[in-house]
């Protein structure tokens, strides 16, 4: 019985291994397949012409040589908006509820973590850091984000969403937005009170920056080197640590599967002696702190945060969500993946195709065209089964 | 029986929802200006078969002709704008609604008023508008509320709802009326009075009933023909004496446990 | 006590409806504003002592005829000259009018038709940029490199073709209405508020970005000039014989235009205060009302639901396309930033504290929150910098208030407000300061003697003028 036990457990911390190597992978693969073959078509067009004379590189051979690095910031990105994603999707999973405030929760976790880093930097101690430390004060900053980020959740349901539990659908979700308004203000509130500035910056610290070499494409000039940021593997690593954390609780543990049992029918499990509002609020801790970590790794990889840095990267990943089938802990995954690798193949290569008609700057507006056409045609998302039609 | 007097014919309806087959090929007439019933068991697919008439879950396959058109394929509103009409099982109100403006909804589709006029407030449209509210209060009264226009629909008492419910059916003017366990949660004395209602609207108005019931008093008492349904097939029709003598309809119900219903 | 207050309330209420005293106490108080304004111009207080007087009348018992006077007097006479006195409270005046529109467009969708849009200022940018692009040079600078006009480029059409302008305006923003809400046949409540976040959010980007490989809308640093409807000398002069003695000193040219733009919001939300109004009060309200209800119970009374749901996102958006040609010509330049996320929550903030469905409670709930902004934030930003400036500190924790960080402006702090209003009206008032109620209909207390004849004729129906006569 006992290995039976255990031989569950291994299963459920290798399956989404295996599934992240799987989208990963797959993602990785079909997009670089359709560059490729974009590329190819886009000989001799106006915009090979354009890089042949600015770059003296052909389309082909450009599009080749930034295809590692486009696809290891997709991964990174990809990461990040799945474990934002895990909180849309478990909240609603579990009441059909869409939280608004998810994405300041990411932010104030950023914010928490950064604050932590900038105390420590402040006593000195980050500055001399060496060896393994600095991944100790990382971790550190992690679990700060993540108490704040779990506490602020708990107590915004408790406050803002649990008194509405029972309303018609939307007033929660204007609740939601409200909620979310007022965050974005009291972290700009707190931080500026201090300093008069309401945004900051990571400090440095570690070997974060530095890149490690991968390996070197032979051109025709001189080779192009294929590196990875430290803190790119970081991040990747600590939000894999985190999904395969999460799908664990969720599907191994006893508090997992009262929480599946709440999202399959509140009722019936209320009958059966689980304690719905104390699963609904370990929902939101979970997917609070997997928000808040998620905050801190976007400010390790793009090191400034402003009180509304949650606004985008949260309609991303809840796009991400819906795209994954939301109330899916497999689809937010893959939704993340699938939305992060294709901001970044947009933002590398839609400027150079476009002549620079339209730029990176679009990748904003191909999200949520994403989210739109998800939305219409296919709101059960690519892994979920039908939505149900609760009204 | 001559195929003419049917206003409705319904031919091999089949509804399913996933690998269920709530209608299996039901095949059902009823002719005009007459009040026939259908009952079964809980699940019997009798709501569905309602559904599938007014349009709400077209079904997959077969034919329903109303009144020489067809309607299998046609969207509600233009079900209803060919006189049909319905109640549902568990009262649908528009809780938020006073009574008459309740009514007034059900007139939708006979109203001929534009935005246009209703903006500018022509002439036509104030007179329509009149006419369409006193005949709301009409309707009201006809179904035996008073004084209740203005009271908000889901304040009133249950039986109250019913009788609103049947007044904005009989506001879109049907000439076939669909009612869904009409007598539901009434006492005897609200049965009763509901029965002479449903007589009326046959023999005054002139109004092909069908009715889903449960109460077995009043589907004895006033229908003319009765068809039992289980498990998504119909099991037998005829008249009430002939229903209730039936050895397979009481197996159903006696199958199932609900012996009680049919001593109601 | 609290019952107390509403017992003494209700004791003031039925005193003040008392024979001729509403009269009387709606024009002494709107004398009483009209002079305090008019003597002390910067005073808040008074301001809201008029605000209060201007909207007394609407809550006592006053004949129709006698309202709508008073609402003419208020709207056409007193206000422009209290606001050539104080232009700053013809701009709060102004910005009412227009978010009440805007508020009473979104009441449409939201309210009526139960449809939640997060991206209503997509078509407030509709209007605006319809207008800022033809009312500019900005036609010929399509292919020059986005940044200020050069000068010496000329308008592209004549500044008059503005009030067209504001026509075409609402027709775009109908179309474009139509178009974004074709969603609504597919998704359900939550889906849709999202996808209308989305689609406001694209236009803004579309905005920000159009700049290229076509300048249609100059980027980030928006159009501008935008032409105003020409305002001749004489026209001018003309009315400032008449102004410059009821306000005690000439009037300028830019208060003139201020009025006129005033003047021209007023008319607008009088429009869509009468549309709105007779919409709801007929087959269409009634039809968006059992929708918002029971949609699958309103489409099996005839109603065809996506026909409507469309239509009110048609007739919503039009007001807010009216009003975005109005602000591009009152401010002379509009850039994507007018059109925020934060700005169509604010909208929506107006409509749920007003009350959801509610035509006077939107147009309450917008001139709460513009006042809030545009005066109570503003000065209490005020008030804190004066303190910053002076050597004041509070005493027992010695916090001198020059040190207080001048980040923390009130008036930056919209969305904490916003945010606060609309949670807490969730939870405690759901309905809103002034919520819907149903009209109560003059319903006739029994039917004629004869039994009561039922109108069934007509139409073909089944119960062709039958009697009915076991009535009881």
């Amino acid at each position: 019985m006992r290995r039976l036990i255990k031989a569950d457990a291994l299963r459920e911390i290798l399956l989404p291994l295996g599934r992240m190597a799987i989208f990963v992978l797959g993602a990785g693969a079909l997009l670089s397949v359709v560059m490729v073959v974009l590329s190819l078509l886009f000989r001799g067009s106006g915009a090979d012409k354009l890089l042949q004379t600015t770059q003296g590189v052909n389309i082909f051979t450009y599009t080749m040589a930034n295809l590692p690095q486009v696809l290891i910031d997709g991964v990174t990105l990809g990461f990040v908006y799945a474990a934002i994603a895990l909180g849309y999707t478990m909240v609603y999973g579990v009441l059909e509820f869409i939280n608004f405030a998810h994405s300041e929760i990411f932010a104030l976790g950023a914010f928490a973590g950064v604050e932590f880093l900038i105390i420590l930097d402040q006593t000195g101690v980050l500055k001399t850091a060496g060896g393994m430390s600095p991944y100790l004060y990382l971790v550190l900053a992690l679990i700060v984000s993540m108490a704040a980020s779990g506490g602020t959740a708990v107590f915004i349901e408790r406050v803002a969403y649990r008194p509405l539990r029972n309303a018609p659908r939307l007033v929660p979700l204007i609740s939601a937005i409200g909620v979310s308004f007022a965050l974005q203000d009291i972290i700009r509130l707190t931080e500026s009170l201090t300093t008069g500035q309401f945004y900051r910056v990571i400090p440095t610290f570690g070997n974060f920056d530095d890149r490690i070499p991968l390996f070197s494409i032979p051109t025709g000039g001189a080779p192009i080197r294929v590196d990875i940021q430290v803190k790119s593997l970081v991040v990747i690593a600590a939000a894999m640590f985190m999904l395969v954390g999460l799908n664990y609780i969720v599907n191994a543990t006893r508090i997992g599967k009262a929480i599946r049992s709440v999202a399959q029918d509140r009722n019936t499990a209320a009958i059966m002696g689980i304690g719905v509002n104390g699963i609904i609020s370990f929902t939101f801790l979970l997917g609070g702190s997997l928000g808040g970590a998620a905050g801190v790794l976007y400010a390790l990889k793009f090191t400034r945060i402003d009180p509304f840095v949650g606004f985008m990267p949260g309609m991303k990943a809840f796009t991400a969500a819906v795209l994954g089938g939301i109330g899916n802990l497999t689809g937010a995954l893959l939704g993340g993946i699938v939305l992060g690798m294709l901001e970044s193949f947009a933002g590398a290569y839609l400027g150079t195709f476009t002549m620079g008609n339209f730029g990176s700057e679009y990748k904003d507006i191909l999200a949520f065209l994403i989210l739109i056409i998800v939305i219409i045609f296919r709101p059960s998302g690519l892994l979920g089964e039908q939505v149900s039609q609760k009204a | 029986m001559p195929d003419s007097a049917n206003i409705l014919v319904a031919e091999n309806v089949v509804k399913r929802f996933g690998g269920l087959v709530a209608v299996n090929k039901m095949n059902f007439n009823i002719e005009k200006g007459r009040l026939y019933s259908i009952i079964g068991p809980n699940g019997a697919g009798k709501t569905t078969f309602f559904n599938a008439i007014s349009g709400l879950y077209p079904p997959e396959e077969g034919a329903i002709t109303f009144d020489g058109h067809r309607i299998e394929r046609l969207v509600p509103e233009k079900i209803t704008a060919l006189h049909i009409a319905r109640t549902f099982q568990n009262i649908r109100l528009f809780g938020g609604m006073t009574v008459v403006e309740n009514i007034m909804v059900g007139a939708f589709t006979r109203l001929k008023q534009n935005p246009v006029q209703a903006v500018l407030r022509t002439k036509a449209f104030k007179e329509e508008e009149k006419r369409v509210e006193a005949r709301a209060e009409e309707l009201m009264e006809y179904v035996g509320l008073r004084g209740v226009g203005n009271e908000l629909a889901a304040s009133l008492p249950y039986g109250a709802q019913r009788r609103v419910e049947i007044a904005r059916a009989l506001a879109s003017e049907p000439k076939l009326l669909l009612l869904d366990e009409p007598a539901a949660g009434m006492n005897p004395a609200e049965s009763e009075d509901a029965m002479k209602l449903f007589r009326r609207l046959r023999d005054d108005l002139g109004i092909t009933i069908l009715l889903i019931e449960h109460d077995m008093k009043v589907v004895m008492n006033i229908s003319e023909r009765i068809s039992v349904m289980d498990y998504g097939e119909k099991i037998a029709e005829g008249t009430p004496k002939e229903i209730a003598s039936n050895p397979r309809v009481i197996e159903a119900y006696l199958g199932r446990g609900a012996a009680s219903a049919m001593n109601d | 006590m609290k019952i107390q207050i509403r017992d003494a309330l209700r004791k003031a209420a039925v005193f003040a409806n008392r024979g001729k005293i509403p009269y009387i106490l709606s024009l002494a108080l709107l004398a009483l504003g009209f002079i305090l304004v008019y003597l002390s111009p910067r005073s808040i207080p008074a301001f809201l002592v008029f605000a209060a007087a201007a909207a007394l009348p609407y809550f006592l018992e006053i004949r129709k005829p006698v309202k709508l006077a008073l609402a003419v007097l208020v709207a056409v006479v007193l206000v422009p000259i209290l606001g050539a006195r104080n232009i700053f409270y013809l701009e709060v005046i102004f910005q009412i009018a227009v978010f009440s529109a805007l508020a009473l467009g979104l009441n449409i969708v939201v309210g009526f038709s139960g449809l939640l849009n997060f991206g209503y200022m997509a078509f407030y940018a509709v209007g605006a940029y319809l207008w800022a692009f033809f009312g500019s040079s900005q036609p010929f600078l399509l292919k020059a490199i986005p940044g200020t006009v050069p000068p010496g480029t000329p308008f592209f059409m004549a500044a008059d073709w503005f009030y067209l302008f504001i026509f075409l305006g609402i027709i775009l923003a109908a179309v474009v209405g139509l178009v974004l809400g074709l969603p609504v046949l597919r998704v359900r409540g939550d889906y849709l508020a999202i996808i209308t976040l989305g689609f406001g959010e694209i236009v803004r980007q579309l905005a920000n970005n159009l700049d290229k490989p076509i300048n249609l809308t100059n980027g980030p640093q928006g159009i501008s000039p935008i032409q105003r409807p020409t305002l001749g000398p004489e026209t001018v002069k003309f009315f400032n014989n008449i102004f410059e003695p009821l306000v005690g000193r000439p009037v300028t040219v830019n208060q003139f235009y201020n009025i006129l733009f005033y003047l021209i919001a007023l008319v607008v939300v009088v429009a869509a205060v009468v549309i709105t109004y007779r919409l709801d009060d007929s087959k269409v309200g009634r039809a968006w009302t059992a929708i918002r209800e029971d949609e699958l119970a309103a489409s099996a009374m005839g109603i065809p639901a996506n026909k409507l749901k469309l239509g009110a996102f048609a007739v919503g958006a039009s007001f807010a396309g009216a009003m975005g040609v109005l602000f591009a010509a009152s401010r002379t330049f509009v850039s994507p930033e007018s059109f925020s996320f934060l700005q169509s929550v604010s909208v929506l903030t107006m409509v749920i504290l007003g009350g959801i469905g509610s035509i006077q409670g939107v147009i309450i709930g917008a001139s709460v929150v513009i006042i809030l902004n545009l005066q109570v934030l503003q000065s209490f930003s005020l008030f804190l910098s004066r303190l910053r400036q002076s050597d004041a500190y509070i005493p027992i924790i010695n916090f001198y208030w020059r040190d207080l960080s001048n980040q923390l402006d009130p008036s930056k702090y919209q969305r904490l407000v916003f945010g606060i209003i609309l949670i807490l009206m969730m939870i405690y008032r759901p309905a809103g300061i002034l919520p819907a109620a149903r009209r109560k209909r003059e319903l006739k207390a029994h039917v004629s003697e004869d039994g009561g004849t039922l109108a069934m004729n007509g139409n073909g129906g089944a119960a062709s003028g039958t009697k009915e006569d076991d009535h009881a």
